[in-house]
């Protein structure tokens, strides 16, 4: 049975189109990733999904309920963790717990085992009494995440859940994530731009951009698309460097971006020195830096989009600040 | 649904407690000024003036009291509504609006917080004002002045909800007081009588609800008063209502 069902939704704000046609299911017990640069409408698609927004256009359901229709049965039924923190950092992390479980309607029994379940299960029990003021971001976090669980949702929501927070912190964080997985039998769906993140935690991940989704699959099945090696060289003149590459049999795909030019080949290991080779014939270009890797999810995005996550961000910020 | 919704009330009203027992420097913050007022200005015009329709002179101090008092409760209540502003700014009211609670649940719970809150620094100020002098010429409206604190604290605490779910976020928040709630209050007649006031500014002050509450403070806790007490009942009533449909309406359409 699918979590989330998505058919068509569409999203305008002001005249600019924020979620663009997404179509997608999430089956019950999966942790599905929406991956993507800031700005391509992953938050938005949460906010709508979670009752917050209403679309513009489509429809969509979670657990069997209607989005736009039966609001309270959604909201009953999903845990969210916003991109920004959503805590009162003047109580303590214990009464937003107590806080959550009483607009969710829990009894008092049900509330106190929640609560030491949830506090167990983000490793908080001994913060619980301290004020949330005094909390570090990644303690944060995990009362949020603690809280999104305290009504037994079916479906989880994490919007960005480890933006801001340093590395140490994040790969406790995806612990957690995936241990509340295991043991609440939890959908898990969640946004990201770390290409990692969504590798790591993600059984299957849908790659959005401009409001698109662009690729939707496993991880693996992704990075198999591409195959073989990413050989990523730095030359001048690029332009020259381009047009010679491309002629080479070997190479599978060719992609442009920024000061560098990404070759797809197979066992990469025996084609650097190929390569190197042609630098010194030719003296057409030089060879500046030669980088070799299996593929990650950040050449998929490169792939489908034509460039990579840091650059799409980076223009865009550019535009804002027009 | 209908507990979760009887549960939301509780548990606004519950964090608005502890929030407020919590910040000691909110607390004295909020009567300092009210301290300040009934000091100076009590002391300052110590010597007794004869209110309009009054053949005895009255004490100034007797008669800024009430008017003290509606003045703490205008702010402590507007401040109590626009508080959403606050929310929205530190990211907890998301929290609040995913919730399967209807929105007017929410609003009731805040105005229990902000009610409670605001009677208490009223009491405070009476107690204050007592071992500053302050006569209660009667005792029995006590229970009287308690009415048109809840009455006014309902009211401005419905029409902050009201603004802050207009405004987009807290930089428009000095405007506000500067041109809305400060009139209010200066043109409430808490330091004079608004009867000594030129025809077109009393027009001012005759829309002001606060004005009715300041009068009906005054009706109860020393027996003078412009109106009769009864209008400044039904009208306090009137707008108290009004606001907290205005405010309710307005909160439950904000997107998050």
């Amino acid at each position: 049975m699918s979590d989330i069902e998505i058919k068509n939704l569409i999203k305008d704000f002001n005249g600019l189109r924020a979620v663009n046609n997404i179509s997608l299911e999430v089956k019950e017990g999966e942790i599905f990733g929406l991956l993507g640069p800031n700005g391509a409408g992953k938050t938005t698609t949460i906010k709508m999904l979670a009752t917050l927004l209403k679309p513009t256009k489509g429809e969509a359901k979670v657990c069997g309920f209607d989005i736009l229709r039966q609001k309270d049965e959604v909201r009953n039924s999903i845990g969210i963790v916003f991109q920004e923190p959503a805590l009162d950092n003047r109580l303590t992390g214990r009464e937003n717990l107590d806080f959550h479980a009483r607009l969710y309607g829990l009894n008092k029994e049900t509330r106190q085992k929640r609560m030491k379940e949830v506090l167990n299960l983000v490793g908080l029990e001994n913060k619980a009494n301290v004020l949330v003021i005094n909390y570090s971001g990644g303690m944060q976090r995990r009362l949020e995440i603690a809280r999104g669980l305290m009504h037994y949702p079916k479906v989880l929501f994490l919007d960005e859940p480890t933006l801001g927070l340093d590395p140490q912190t994040r790969h406790h964080i995806w612990d957690y994530i995936i241990k509340l997985n295991q043991k609440e039998k939890i959908t898990i769906i969640l946004t990201t731009h770390y290409m990692e993140e969504a590798d790591y935690l993600c059984q299957r991940v849908g790659i959005i951009d401009f409001g698109k989704i662009v690729a939707l699959d496993t991880p693996q099945n992704l990075k198999n698309i591409l195959g073989g090696d990413v050989i990523s060289i730095e030359a001048v003149p690029q332009k020259r460097a381009f047009e010679i590459f491309k002629k080479l049999s070997w190479v599978k795909r060719i992609k442009q971006h920024s000061g560098f030019i990404n070759l797809n080949v197979e066992r990469g290991e025996n084609k650097i020195p190929l390569l190197m080779k042609i630098d010194q014939k030719e003296e057409a270009f030089k060879v500046k830096t030669v980088n070799l890797r299996k593929p990650t999810l950040e050449d998929v995005f490169l792939h489908f989009t034509g460039k990579t996550i840091r650059e799409t961000e980076a223009s865009r910020s550019e535009k804002n600040k027009r | 649904m209908k507990s979760n919704n009887l549960q939301a009330i509780y548990i606004m009203w519950l964090r608005e407690m502890k929030r407020f027992l919590r910040s000691k420097s909110r607390v004295i913050g909020s009567l300092m000024v009210p301290f300040f007022f009934l000091l100076f200005m009590g002391f300052g015009f110590k010597s007794g003036f004869i209110l309009p329709g009054m053949t005895q002179e009255t004490n100034y101090l007797d008669f800024l009291v009430p008017g003290i008092i509606g003045m703490a409760m205008l702010f402590t209540s507007t401040f109590a509504g626009i508080s959403v502003l606050w929310d929205r700014e530190f990211g907890f009211l998301k929290e609040i609006m995913v919730a399967p609670v209807r929105r007017s649940a929410v609003v009731l719970g805040r105005i229990a917080g902000g009610v409670t809150t605001g009677l208490i620094q009223g009491i405070l100020i009476l107690i204050i004002s007592l071992f500053m002098g302050f006569q209660l010429i009667n005792p029995f409206g006590l229970v009287l002045a308690f009415l048109f604190m809840f009455l006014i604290s309902v009211g401005f605490i419905g029409f902050g909800v009201a603004i802050a779910s207009k405004m987009k976020d807290i930089h428009g928040f000095s405007l506000i007081m500067q041109f809305i709630i400060f009139p209010i209050f200066i043109l409430s007649g808490a330091f004079f009588p608004i009867t000594n006031l030129p025809g077109w500014l009393r027009l001012l002050s005759y829309i002001d609800p606060l004005t009715y509450g300041v009068d009906g403070l005054r009706a109860s806790l020393i027996n003078f008063s412009q109106f009769p007490i009864f209008l400044d009942l039904i009208l306090l009533f009137i707008f108290g209502f009004l606001m907290v449909i205005l405010g309710t309406y307005l909160f439950a359409k904000m997107e998050a």
